[in-house]
């Protein structure tokens, strides 16, 4: 499914940017609407998935260090089954996002479409016990929740 | 408190310092050309944020760029300007505030923003993780570097 909206981006991307001759005839126009339903897009894929990280690299191999702690912490809580965008493969997301989220550096983390922040909120939500309760909310029961369970049986 | 801003500047008496608006140390009049993006994110988030304390840790040499990169960054703020505000706001103001920067040169910045209560005087860096290599050979970091060198 991540594939597919991934591949739609894409393909919409590619589209767009066919209808774009350097002209003064309102191509700019078809610019503007293109970027827009990209915004539109990644309005989607931010709500299609309970996390949404838009990462560089992938989560079997991250590209970068504050990836791969984000990568690193939704491990450590058992959440292996979330949507993972790498900005590396797609310039148009990799600026698209940072449009749509107005924040300016990747990796970002959407929770139940929401955008909860970078790396360094995420390991403050890891570390302060937040991130468990944000996915208990979801109704992911966090794998550190269930080790210390399993401690004070 | 004073704020422990400005590095390799001539010690001043406190009195005078409480005195002085910060404002008077602008980029230019700042002793150290060498990092003019550091010295400005230090101008700008203490005018942005009136922090009681301020940490700038130019962190690149610890990423796939050249020597004397200023592209990565590591910010520590403490302000009374946090107060009542959720991590996420804080760290708005935060890139707010350095909005020219990331948009220009700075390619990473790693933030730490704490009220004054919950900083409570001593200085807790996070520590940066390793370095992948994602950006060497990243057209975007290249354009980064060079806008940080004109």
């Amino acid at each position: 499914m991540n594939t597919f909206l991934r591949a739609t981006a894409r393909c919409l991307r590619t589209g767009a940017a066919a209808q774009l001759p350097r002209r003064t005839d309102g191509s700019s126009a078809r610019f503007l609407c293109a970027a827009a339903d990209f915004q539109k897009d990644l309005g989607e894929m931010v709500k299609k998935d309970k996390v949404v990280v838009f990462m560089k690299g992938t989560p079997a191999q991250p590209m970068c260090g504050f990836s791969n702690a984000v990568v690193q912490i939704l491990r450590m809580h058992g959440v292996d089954d979330y949507a993972a965008y790498n900005v590396l493969e797609d310039s148009e997301l990799r600026e698209g996002v940072k449009l749509f989220s107005n924040w300016p550096t990747i990796p970002q983390v959407y929770l139940s479409g929401e955008f909860v922040g970078g790396c360094d909120i995420l390991l403050q939500m890891h570390q302060n016990g937040d991130l468990v309760e944000e996915l208990k909310k979801l109704g992911i029961s966090s794998a550190l929740l269930t080790a210390e369970k399993e401690e004070s049986k | 408190m004073l704020p422990t801003v400005l590095r390799g500047v001539r010690p001043i008496p406190t009195a005078l310092a409480s005195r002085r608006p910060l404002a008077r140390f602008t980029p230019h009049m700042d002793p150290d050309r060498s990092r003019p993006v550091e010295s400005s994110i230090r101008t700008k988030l203490t005018e942005g944020l009136q922090p009681d304390h301020l940490e700038v840790h130019n962190e690149s040499h610890m990423h796939a760029v050249p020597a004397g990169s200023e592209s990565h960054f590591r910010v520590l703020v403490v302000s009374s300007r946090f107060e009542g505000l959720p991590l996420i706001q804080r760290h708005r103001l935060v890139n707010e505030a350095l909005k020219e920067e990331l948009s220009s040169s700075v390619h990473a910045l790693a933030i730490q923003v704490k009220t004054p209560a919950q900083w409570g005087g001593r200085t807790t860096l996070e520590k940066s993780p390793p370095c992948m290599g994602g950006s060497r050979g990243d057209p975007t970091v290249e354009e980064k570097l060079r806008a940080g060198r004109e």
